[in-house]
């Protein structure tokens, strides 16, 4: 309908023009299209993403929510890019910086942040072994490859390979921690074909470990096939006596190869035992000895203009930055599960393999993309986008999604200004991170398929940032705190508010909520602890704890 | 966030419910109605306690012995007031064994920890494809949800947590408490309680801003979560955790340790209406590789046996027993053998699980070992039928089907069968 009344009014529009004489060259286009929205960024590229997702929006009769804010959008693109919210100042400077071209550069900037790169191990780190490491994996090793990896932003294919076919120390190669993670259970290899095709080819083969897949053509020799490629390696751990007790400890641990070769073995639900030959995507591997599978794999799975690894990443990184990927989870694509933007997804991907598989590249993409640049809040035009109720995302408004856990200790690191008291004591800041954080994945099992968008929080959680001695110090007015020094400045109690609620939630405060804030203020004789009370209400606020 | 005051939350809470529910009928004689009949309600409300032996307990030296196998080892049965012999280092729960049964013939296969682990508490294997929930947030799911009037978590685990709510999401998931009640950052001092209802005031504030500016569902759950944790920290049920309320002679009769305390707690949380409480048996290690015997004799079976006569004796004085099942395990048994260490290594093809009260027809030992304890002699159970089993005395239909995220359907237990001499 409504479609039909805009066709409606373009005709109209004609037919007046035609009447009047005036050009067509004259007549001002809708509303919606004065201008094609811009970051600042050129590169045609992103007007072909732009164009696929408006394409989107027509074909399903939805308009695009209003461009996010400045500060809107500088929250989100700081927690995406570097893991944590801008500090007060910069939400201050980006949003009076005239600019046109603003956007585009803090992309840049970011992507060259040293939190660039640590934001980005703790993603790919959780990813390849968890948050909470297995027993004899090093996950100081894990992320020492990572961090080595983001910063030099090598190729994506080549850490994949390096992934796959490690071998050796647990700390001297630290990409074997991928593979030690994901054999834990001594179990033929199976979960970590399971792990290797669902993270890095984005299709889900696990099901057809016992039967054939129930909603597609794949049938269960496949997952066997692929459980070949891994079938030469084992972990082994090492031990070592303690000189102070003289009892046997962990040592280290390590990926070697093993003499592995023929077929595996596999039994099919009526109990016929089958085999399988290493065949990746109709290619035969030699399943004779001396031919090491893992590096034949990894020379598979770069092979032709648009790998599944680069539609599985491009799909993936997508769903980081956009709260959901083009299908549904991220990596389980698939005739059974079609892409909502199969053109788009396509096309970035070779785009993708064309730039040398350059993951800032793909994050340039999509953080100057005008969906990405869309505030989170949608209007009654575009309501039925709504992924959350299970529709196909069209991409019209930001999808707002939950914090890590990384970004939210970060981001209360920041909120409470204690990055800048420097970087005096690095282990004890260090120690107290991985304490909370540890305490805060109690009863946070979620698995790493889980959409990001849906709340997951806990009680204890909740009772952690309402109680807890992070929030306590984050409160707290002792000398040197946050709160002590805000309330020493100069300035009216106005203008603090707005300082708080900068370094908060990175915008300035409504007019109802200043007059809030101000009447807990009156209200209380201890002018310190309204103070305190109104941080307390910011820091455990939805707002607060959203990337949107 | 409706209510602000902490003070006073349950009874405001509850007449929100009243006049939400009950609109016909004048609600001040409605809920004198409902009041009166408040304790006689949690009574019949079921509940299931799962004391967990982590590490693997050797049952042919608890509850299934071999006197006379070379398997047999160094104690001796005693009679029980049921219809079955145990350990002599069992003599109080012997006296109440009339209320407990044994299934001796748990054939479970999965002799690995954490593999055993995760099967005995879901019914199911582990497998890449999905992650099962444990049985607790099972019963969270069905019977939790459905009890209004409770402001605590419906799954708790006292003393650690061993498996997750995996498909049927965060909000069934183990709520960990330690053995003395310590939930974390759940209690606040005086101060904070005072300024705790201007804390919240203000968060309204912000949160209604957010929520209102239309940005999804989310922003809503994340007050949902909020309203729970307050009501928790400002309930009256949460005197349920203050276990040291109880007289001292109860409490030393549960054993003053962190099981017996635990145990002891479970009782008081199961009485406010927690559906399913599984407390750890933190007597030592279960795990014993070697010298099974001492270990169990000096320090595992005392405190275990006191906590479990306790507890019986306990329900049965507060006519709670009917209405609570028991159930008593580890991952799997130990090996018949007894190995050069005088221990018992990891053995899952023929154990014994406890299980009791609830209203299932004890006193008897179900299923059957061989003489050296090794083989199963007749019919052998899987975790699903013990599931089954429990879920047929908390009245939980054994048709449901819950669906996993990718929309494959996993039957309740399962599809285990309840264990026909038991529930008659």
């Amino acid at each position: 309908m409504r479609r039909f009344s805009k066709q409606l009014s373009v005709v109209f529009t004609m037919l007046i023009c035609a009447g009047s004489g005036v050009s067509m060259a004259d007549a001002a286009p809708p509303e919606s299209r004065t201008k094609a929205f811009s970051t600042g960024a050129f590169d045609p590229f992103i007007d072909y993403i732009n164009g696929r997702i408006r394409q989107g929006w027509e074909d399903n009769e939805v308009e695009p929510s209003a461009v996010a804010s400045d500060e809107e959008w500088l929250r989100r693109v700081h927690l995406d890019l570097i893991g944590q919210i801008p500090s007060a100042e910069m939400v201050e400077q980006f949003s009076k910086d005239r600019d046109p071209a603003k956007r585009s550069k803090m992309i840049d900037k970011l992507l060259e942040d040293p939190a660039y790169v640590q934001n980005f191990t703790n993603v790919w780190t959780n990813l390849l072994i968890g948050r909470r490491t297995p027993r004899r994996v090093s996950r100081n090793g894990m992320q020492k490859f990572l961090r080595e990896a983001f910063a030099k932003n090598r190729p994506w294919d080549e850490i994949v390979q390096d992934l796959v076919t490690a071998e050796g120390h647990f700390e001297e190669n630290g990409a074997v921690n991928y593979l030690l993670a994901q054999m834990q259970n001594n179990d033929e290899a199976v979960q970590v074909t399971a792990a290797t095709t669902r993270l890095f080819l984005g299709i889900q083969v696990q099901c057809t470990q016992c039967h054939n897949h129930p909603f597609n053509d794949w049938k269960q020799n496949q997952f066997w096939e692929y459980n070949s490629f891994f079938r030469q390696m084992r972990p082994v751990n090492h031990r070592k006596t303690d000189p102070k007790t003289g009892r046997q400890i962990d040592d280290y641990s390590e990926i070697v190869a093993t003499g592995f070769n023929g077929p595996v073995y596999y039994e099919k639900r009526s109990g016929l035992m089958q085999v399988a030959y290493p065949i990746f995507e109709d290619q035969k591997v030699d399943p004779q000895s001396g031919v090491e599978r893992r590096k034949e794999f990894s020379r598979l799975i770069v092979q032709g203009e648009k790998p599944l690894i680069a539609t599985a990443i491009v799909n993936r990184m997508w769903g980081y930055f956009m709260g959901y990927g083009f299908t549904r989870p991220v990596d389980d694509m698939g005739p059974h599960n079609p892409a909502s933007h199969p053109e788009l997804l396509n096309k970035m991907a070779e785009e993708f393999v064309k730039k040398d598989y350059d993951l800032k590249q793909l994050a340039r993409w999509i953080c100057n993309s005008e969906a990405y640049n869309l505030t989170s809040q949608f209007s009654r035009n575009n309501e039925i986008d709504s992924p959350e109720r299970g529709e196909t995302p069209l991409f019209s408004h930001m999808y707002i999604k939950n914090m890590t856990a990384e970004q939210l200790y970060d981001s209360l690191i920041v909120a409470t200004g204690a990055h800048k008291s420097g970087q005096s004591n690095w282990e004890r800041a260090e120690e107290q991170r991985r304490q909370w954080m540890g305490q805060f994945m109690v009863a946070f099992d979620n698995d790493s398929g889980d959409d990001s968008t849906t709340f997951n929080g806990t009680i204890p959680q909740a009772l952690m940032m309402m109680n807890g001695d992070l929030t306590k110090n984050a409160i707290s007015a002792d000398r040197g705190s946050y709160l002590n020094q805000l309330l020493t400045e100069k300035g009216n109690d106005q203008v603090k508010i707005r300082k708080m609620f900068l370094s908060t939630l990175s915008r300035y405060p409504d007019r109802r909520e200043i007059n809030s804030a101000q009447r807990l203020i009156s209200g209380t004789p201890n002018k310190l602890a309204a103070y305190q009370d109104l941080y307390w209400a910011l820091l455990n606020s939805n707002e607060f704890v959203f990337n949107h | 966030m409706t209510i602000l005051n902490p003070y006073g939350m349950t009874r405001r809470h509850f007449m929100q419910h009243v006049a939400g529910a009950a609109t016909a009928i004048p609600t001040m004689h409605f809920l004198s109605h409902l009041e009166a009949n408040a304790s006689q309600v949690k009574k019949q409300q079921k509940a299931c306690i799962l004391i967990w032996m982590a590490g693997g307990p050797p049952t042919i030296d608890i509850w299934d012995l071999k006197p006379g196998s070379k398997n047999g080892g160094e104690f001796k049965p005693i009679s029980t007031k049921g219809d079955m012999q145990i350990s002599e280092h069992m003599p109080k729960t012997a006296q109440v064994m009339d209320n407990l049964s044994l299934i001796r013939s748990m054939s479970t296969r999965e002799a690995d920890h954490a593999r055993g682990t995760y099967y005995m508490h879901s019914a199911y294997v582990p497998n890449p494809t999905v992650v099962h929930p444990t049985f607790g947030s099972v019963v969270s799911y069905e019977l939790g949800a459905r009890r209004k009037e409770l402001d605590i978590p419906s799954f708790i685990s006292i003393g650690g947590s061993r498996g997750s709510a995996g498909f049927l999401g965060m909000s069934h998931s183990p709520f960990v408490v330690s053995s003395d009640g310590t939930i974390q950052n759940a209690e606040i001092n005086m101060a904070e309680q005072q300024r705790l209802g201007q804390r919240l005031d203000m968060l309204q504030v912000l949160e209604s801003g957010f929520i209102n500016s239309k940005r999804g569902e989310s922003a809503n759950s994340h007050k949902d979560i909020y309203k729970k944790a307050v009501n928790l920290m400002t309930s009256k049920q949460m005197e349920a955790f203050k276990v040291d309320q109880e007289p001292a002679a109860l409490k030393d009769a549960y054993g003053t340790g962190n099981f017996g305390q635990g145990l002891l707690l479970a009782r008081r949380l199961v009485e406010v209406g927690v559906p399913f409480v599984e407390v750890s048996a933190s007597v030592g290690s279960w795990d014993l590789h070697q010298g099974v015997f001492n270990s169990l004799k000096d320090q595992n079976l005392p405190q275990l046996d006191m906590g479990i006569a306790a507890l019986v004796q306990d329900l049965k004085q507060r006519a709670m027993l009917d209405d609570v099942t028991i159930v008593c395990m580890g991952e799997f048994g130990r090996t018949p053998r007894i190995n050069q260490n005088v221990g018992r290594d990891h053995w899952a093809a023929s154990w014994t699980a406890m299980v009791g009260g609830g209203g299932l027809k004890n006193g008897q030992a179900v299923g059957k070992t061989d003489a050296d304890g090794i083989g199963i002699e007749g019919k052998s159970y899987l975790p699903g039928d013990l599931w089954a089993t429990v879920a047929h005395s908390l009245g939980i239909p054994l048709d449901i089907v819950h669906t996993s995220k990718r929309g494959r359907p996993m039957k309740l237990a399962n599809g285990g069968t309840p264990i026909k001499e038991l529930i008659g």
